[in-house]
Formats: C-alpha cells, structure tokens, sequence
C-alpha cells in the first residue's frame, strides 16, 4: 500500500490524506517527525499554542518482520524544553501504522471550546470523534475503554490525567501486545497532545502489508540482522535481567547519581539491583523476559508482580529504577515498582517526574527515602492536580525554582537521567550537545565509557568524550530513524555483520542503494535539522552546559567535578 | 594478599555476591582470580579495582576491591 500522510486539524476538524512529499520519502521515525517539526512549526511558537504540531511516524522498517523493528517516533516543540523533541517507543502502534500505509500522522491547531475528542485511523481514514467517557482517567481504563467499544486488536495511543492538565512532564503512552503500556517518555509531549484536546488515538487492525522492494533480499538480510541480535551476550543479559542489570555495575563504578545528585554510591543498590529484581520476579511468578512488541528478539521488558503475585508492572526500567531509588534513596523495589505503575497510568514521565521528587525531598518538601509518601503524593497530588502536584509534574527544573533549590539536575530544563555527568564524563557531553536537553538515550556512551563496547574511553579522563558522544549522536539520530530498539547497538557497536544487514534491509524495503556512509550522513542531516531549529528558537551555545554545582561540587567515591570547559562542548558542533 | 571479590549477574549463580579471598604471591592479578572461579575468559566484560577499570593482568594490591562482570548493557 502506498504510504500517505494523514493530517488532522484540530482547530477547525477536518482532516486530510495527502500524498507523500519527495523530499519525505526516503525518511522514517525522528529523521521524518524531525524534517516535519522543522519544515512546519514556528521555532518561537508556544509549545502549547495553536502553531505547535505533534507529528507521529512509524520507523522506515516498522510493519516488516524486521527483528526489533517496531519503534513509534513523536515528536513536536517541547513544552519542557522549549527544543525540538522526539521521543520514542515501542507497542503495537509502529507496526499498525505502518501496515495502514501512514507514513506520518500530523495533527495541528487547537480546537476552540472544551471539548475533548479522540481519533479514529483505518488504512484510508481518519475520524475526529468527540469524548467524554475517559476524561479525567488514566491509560489502563482508555485501553479497556477502546478494547470494550471496538476491540482488544486495536492499537492505541493515548494521555493520562497528566496529559489532560498539560504538565510539562506528561507523556504519550502507546498500548503494547499484552494490553500494557510503553511510553514516549520524555519532553512533556503528553502536555501537547492535551492541548490539541486528544484523549486518544486507536488504530484499527488491517490485513494490509507494507510493500517491500526486494522480499528475497529482505529476508536474508533479516535472517543476518537476527542472528546478530541473538547470538550477542548483552542482549542475552538484557533477556534475563533487563536494563536494571545496570544498577550495580554504574554503582560499582562511582557514577550512579544518589540523594539528588550527592554521592555517586548508593548503600541500598542491591536492594534495587537487576539481579535482585530477577530473583523477586521468578518468586512471584512474572515474567523476566518479554518484549514490547511482536517481532523483538531481545526482550529486556518484563512483567513485575506484587507480594500477591498479581501484576504490578512491566517495563520496569533502570532509569525509573535508579531515579525512584537512588536518587531518592527508596530502597524498596515495592514502593518504586507501584510509582511506577501509577507514573504509567496517569501518563507522566518516570525519569523527570523521579528526579523532581528528589528536588522536592532536598527542599524538605517530604523526606529521602520515604517510598510510601511518594505513592501518596503521585496519586493523591499529581494525578488530581492539586497546587504540589502541578508543581511535581511540571519538572525538576519546575520543583527547584518553585523552592529555591539551587542543586538542579537538569539541563535545557530537562532532568538528567541515571549517570553522573562528573564520573562519566562522555555522557556529559552528551547531556550538554542533545538537541532536546539532558537524555542518555541521545549518545549513549556509557556503553564505551563504562560496559566496553564500541571501545573503551576512560570514564574520568577529558580525552576522547567529545568525539565519542558526536560519533554516538550521529548513529543514534539514524538508528531512530529506522524504527529500530536503540538496543540493537549493542550487537552493532559488537559485531561486524549487524549493521551491513541493518542496510540491506533498508534497500530491499525501498529498492534503494545506500550505504554505511549515507546512513551515517542521515544521521548527521537530522541533527542538524534539530540544532537548526534550536537556534531560530532562541537557544545558543550557553544553553550547552551542565549546572554550575556540577563544577563545585565533588562526587564521591571519585571526588570529582565536572572540568570540560564551554568552549571545549562547542567543538561538539564542528562536523 | 587479601582481596574482596564481589561477583554480578550470573557470575553469582553457584558461587557468591561478595567473599575475601586469599591470594597467594605468585596469584596477583583478576585473571588468576577469575581462572580460580572456573569462570570462562570470554564471558567477561568488565574487571574493576577499587571502582576503576582494570586490565585483566592488572597486579593487585592487599585490601583491592575486585569487581567482575559479565557482558552486560541497558539504557
Ligand atoms: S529490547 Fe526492550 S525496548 Fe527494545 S524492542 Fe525489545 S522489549 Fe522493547
């Protein structure tokens, strides 16, 4: 099916399928939800107002049998941070969207009145339909909500309460094969998507396939990828431990932010280790292995039970592990596991939400360490907007200027997630240069900083960290382009075969002839499609560094500052 | 010598989280530590002393805390 470009106008409800333009075609993922936003939207408009656009594309391989291939691109201007955003994720929307031939989804203006709507895809639709039933509930009761009206095949993208009362922290949660949620975390995308006034998406089952060029190609190119991808060791590791194998070994090396970012070490990581949840889980009868959508071979997801062996979460990850635990200091996999599950239902993001809550703590607004009193203020503050909960939700940035803290994890407004930028200092750079404000994701160099893949860089020395985050930034703006798990880089940084078949598959999808080095100058176009906008936004070179107490303030057990000058981070920009 | 020895993920399985080890003098480095586990070369990752990257023929010193990890990843 030939893919089109759906386009819903909010403000006066009507909607459009357009052809796909020719500069587009060849784009997938952020690499099209980024050329969108850039081409589209204002860079000085309010992220919340009329001009403001949400823009939703399935990577160029998702709706393939492509292994890992099923990752969901949003991405608008940030409320957050004011840059350019994409987030992305995985459930069965990518896959769905794809096989509709709904190359993108643009959804632009703001209705006038209150009202509130959902709407509604086919292969050769969309609906505007006015809500009222799921206002003011959480993502659970919407997806049963769309499995009772239409049914439980249908995809769906939706907010939580957060989302409806624009909190700068809200995300967009995408339904995943087992009726749970994965969620385009970061940048307060939630917050837009409420305020275009859209509960939620579903998408209908279709039989359609997305066309491929050259099956035979594909299929062997496939059969490479896949092989790499399971025969690799990490992603065995990522199958029975999850992301949260990570706990101990950023611990071990001085680099695991605790108490708002005053140690490096945390005295309760083995309570909130990977290994320990691996041994809780199998007790309760989860799952340690599972995968958020069909077609992923890896399966660092899983399924987290309760004491009552019921189920409490799943895609329980180190990020929200660590920002719940050590930075808070919660010990208790328990109280973090039901943070957890409530940040998912009320649509907020873990990382930002977890780390203004450890602001919040170091303002004495409630204690470190006190698990229960952070459930209580998630479902009793934020999830029913009362004044604290408005500030939580609307960022750690939010929470410190709210009660004069000065040590403020964040950058771009966006809060540092689960390394210490002063004991890792490639991730540093990253959090500085990142077109959309602090986020490992970005430029993962942890993998080479600390895990010894991809090489090895010393993780306190000032060599080498520039390069390694540019070169990181560059793969990682192309891998999100193709709709794959950012985790396939682990098999790629590893094994010679992986990536050569990662591009044969891309010209057997389209009949198209790149190479290595073309995917790599993809990568680059996009970031600097996403710094250009930046800076017609108003931002600078200022706007890439980390907070002042980073360079004051020692971090044990290292005792380290962070030492990279600002004109050091600005040859970041030199390619 | 006496070292500290903490083991991560399935290294655990059958052997132990943490335990001081003994070395002896011509036994100094992670790699006759880790020979001694029956834990295969391969399988390791990550070697760190005192919280610091390490080769495996690094000489380790009387009170060294030995960190041994598998190819591990997350993010
Ligand atoms: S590895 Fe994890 S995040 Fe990636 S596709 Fe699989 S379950 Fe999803």
């Amino acid at each position: 099916m030939a893919d089109k470009i759906f386009r819903v106008n909010m403000t006066d409800l009507t909607t459009s399928i357009e052809d796909v333009p020719a500069d587009w075609a060849g784009l997938g993922g952020r690499g099209l939800t980024s050329t969108i936003v850039a081409a589209e939207v204002e860079p000085t408009c309010h992220p919340l107002g009329h001009r403001n656009k949400i823009i939703i594309a399935p990577g160029m391989l998702s709706g393939t049998v492509a292994a890992n291939s099923g990752r969901i691109s949003i991405g608008a201007k940030s409320p957050l941070t004011g840059t350019i955003k994409e987030a992305n994720a995985g459930g069965t929307a990518a896959q769905m969207l794809a096989k509709s031939g709904c190359k993108a989804l643009i959804i632009e203006g703001l209705p006038k009145g209150d009202s509130w709507y959902n709407l509604h895809l086919t292969a050769d639709s969309i609906t505007i339909n006015k809500e009222t039933e799921l206002i003011g509930k959480g993502n659970f009761a919407v997806i049963d909500a769309v499995a009772d009206r239409l049914n439980d095949k249908h995809g769906v993208i939706s907010i939580g309460q957060a989302g409806e009362m624009k909190l700068l922290s809200a995300n967009i949660s995408i339904k995943d094969p087992d009726s749970n949620l994965r969620s385009c975390g970061r940048g307060g995308l939630g917050a837009v998507l409420g305020s275009k006034r859209i509960k939620f998406i579903s998408i209908a089952p279709t039989d359609a396939k997305v066309d491929i060029a050259n099956q035979e190609a594909f299929t062997a190119a496939n059969r490479t990828f896949t092989k790499a991808l399971v025969d690799n060791p990490i992603s065995q590791a990522l199958g029975q431990y999850g992301t949260n194998v990570l706990v101990n070994i950023i611990n071990e090396s001085g680099g695991l932010p605790t108490r708002n970012f005053t140690s490096g070490q945390f005295d309760g990581h083995e309570a909130i280790s990977g290994e320990t949840m691996y041994d809780t889980i199998v007790e309760r009868e989860g799952k340690p292995k599972h995968n958020c959508h069909k077609g992923c071979v890896i399966q660092c997801s899983q399924i987290y039970n309760d004491v009552n062996k019921a189920y409490k979460t799943s895609g329980f990850e180190y990020e929200s592990i660590w920002a719940m635990g050590a930075d808070c200091c919660v010990d208790n996999l328990d109280h973090i596991a039901e943070a957890d599950h409530l940040m998912d239902d009320m649509g907020i993001d873990s990382i930002e939400t977890s780390v203004a809550m450890a602001v919040a703590m170091e303002a004495g607004v409630l204690d470190f360490g006190d698990g229960a009193e952070v459930c209580r203020i998630l479902k009793e503050e934020v999830a029913n907007g009362t004044p604290l909960g408005h500030i939580i939700g609307c960022g750690a940035g939010n929470v410190g200027r709210t009660f004069g803290v000065t040590r403020v994890p964040v950058v771009k407004n966006q809060a540092i997630p689960a390394y210490d930028p002063r004991a890792i200092k490639g991730i540093g750079i990253t959090y500085c240069t990142s077109t959309q404000g602090a986020d490992h994701t970005m430029g993962y160099t942890i993998a080479t900083n600390i895990l010894g893949v991809g090489g090895s860089v010393d993780p306190l020395s000032k060599e080498g960290q520039i390069e390694l985050s540019r070169n990181l930034q560059i793969a990682t703006a192309a891998i999100d382009s193709t709709g794959m798990c950012l985790f396939i880089a682990f098999a790629a940084l590893d094994d010679e075969k992986c990536l050569p078949a990662l591009v044969d598959m891309l010209n057997a999808r389209f009949g198209i002839n790149l190479t290595a080095d073309d995917v790599t100058s993809l990568g680059s176009t996009i970031l600097k499609t996403e710094h250009d906008f930046n800076l017609a936004a108003g931002f600078t070179n200022k706007d890439d560094r980390l907070p002042e107490f980073f360079s004051e303030e020692p971090i044990a057990p290292h005792n380290v500052v962070w030492d990279i000058s600002g004109e050091e981070i600005d040859t970041f920009w030199d390619f | 010598m006496e070292v500290t020895v903490k083991l991560f993920a399935y290294f655990r399985d059958g052997r132990f989280k943490e335990a001081a080890s003994t070395l002896s003098d011509e036994e100094t480095t992670p790699r006759n530590v880790i020979e001694s586990l029956a834990i295969d070369m391969d399988d390791v990752g990550v070697i760190m002393v005192n919280n610091r990257h390490a080769a495996a023929d690094y000489r380790l010193h009387n009170n060294d805390v030995l960190a041994i990890f598998p190819r591990i990843g997350g993010g």
